[in-house]
């Protein structure tokens, strides 16, 4: 190859570098967004730090006026079997949207135990009655504490706990029937 | 238009004035250690603000657990880490080093490395493309003629 050539060469990879650099990143913004849309990239999508350690200890008072019992630390520490720790409240609406789910599981047969994230329990109790109770037992979060005791930043938020309560899986926001299908069946099969 | 940018700079910072000197610790040597915790920790609802810019609620009380642990003589790291225990790396807006974040602290050094090598080589081949070649007879004798030429 001769002198000129090559820099002749050299230039047009000059030009056309760029350009691919840019339709590279255009590329990869476009599959950025096209995931965010079906809901299989979440740029919000922080990974729990209590992933594969004890789920913290809670003591609460149960929610008054909803009939249901509340749970210590026990139930938390070595539930026996695989149980679903669910943050909601009665004034977040993407509550509303999750709820079948969690009646659906609670049907089931998965023990779900709710924390009630700072809500007013008569509240709370209306909301129960009008939707369903999926809950085997809940507890008032009345500051947020416990919220923060689980990394919480936002509501609904889940926490699947194995029989040893260890923290094994975290759902930021509500859980849709695909959420279900796709990862909480397996990891419910897996811990059983 | 001024009015407009009056209101898009003043009015937000007001709204962010209002309700802290509740929150505050009446010991300034306390307050100033937990405003220097809590512009290390993300709000995890904004995610691009310390939690003491923040004004979500879930940053406010993070703001009174820092002020609570700090009241109580722990010490910075303690408190720190008492976070950093339930949210994970992403809470610390200054990432800490390890196998999960080298990448990240890696790239600048990688990107200069890249760069410096890149000049080297670019360097090299124009040094080696300017040394002329040793003129032959014939140009030689064409030269002289040219020379001799009135």
């Amino acid at each position: 190859m001769s002198e000129a050539r090559r820099s002749a060469l050299s230039r047009r990879a000059l030009v056309w570098a760029p350009l691919g650099l840019a339709a590279a990143g255009g590329l990869g913004f476009w599959a950025m967004l096209r995931g965010m849309r079906d809901g299989s990239y979440d740029p919000r999508g922080v990974p729990s730090a209590l992933i594969g350690k004890a789920a913290p200890a809670l003591s609460l008072p149960a929610v008054e006026g909803t009939g249901l019992p509340g749970f210590g630390p026990d139930a938390l520490a070595a539930p026996g079997g695989p149980v679903l720790v669910n943050f909601w409240a009665s004034w977040c609406v993407p509550c509303v949207v999750e709820h079948p789910q969690l009646v659906a599981l609670q049907r089931r047969g998965v023990r779900i135990l709710g924390i009630n994230y700072k809500d007013k329990p008569a509240d709370a109790a209306k909301f129960l009655t009008r939707y369903g109770n999926p809950f085997a037992a809940l507890v008032a979060d009345a500051d947020g504490r416990a919220g923060i005791e689980y990394g919480l930043y936002g509501v609904p938020e889940t926490y699947l706990l194995d029989g040893g309560g260890i923290v094994r899986w975290r759902w930021a926001g509500p859980m849709t029937p695909d959420t279900v299908s796709a990862e909480l069946d397996v990891l419910l099969r897996r811990h059983a | 238009m001024r009015a407009l940018l009056f209101a898009m700079v003043v009015v937000p910072s007001l709204a962010l004035a209002v309700g802290r000197p509740s929150e505050m610790l009446p010991d300034p040597a306390q307050e100033a250690r937990a405003q220097e915790i809590g512009r290390e920790l993300r709000c995890m609802v904004c995610q691009n603000q310390s939690i003491e810019d923040s004004e979500a609620d879930l940053a406010r009380d993070l703001r009174r657990l820092v002020r609570e642990r700090v009241a109580s003589g722990e010490s910075s790291d303690a408190v720190r880490e008492y976070v950093h225990a339930r949210y994970g790396d992403f809470v610390l807006l200054r990432p800490p080093f390890n196998w999960v974040t080298a990448p990240l602290w890696a790239l600048p050094v990688i990107v200069l490395a890249g760069g410096a090598l890149a000049l080297v080589v670019m360097r090299r081949r124009s040094a080696g493309r300017v040394v002329p070649a040793p003129l032959s007879e014939a140009e030689r004798a064409w030269l002289a003629r040219l020379e001799e030429e009135p």
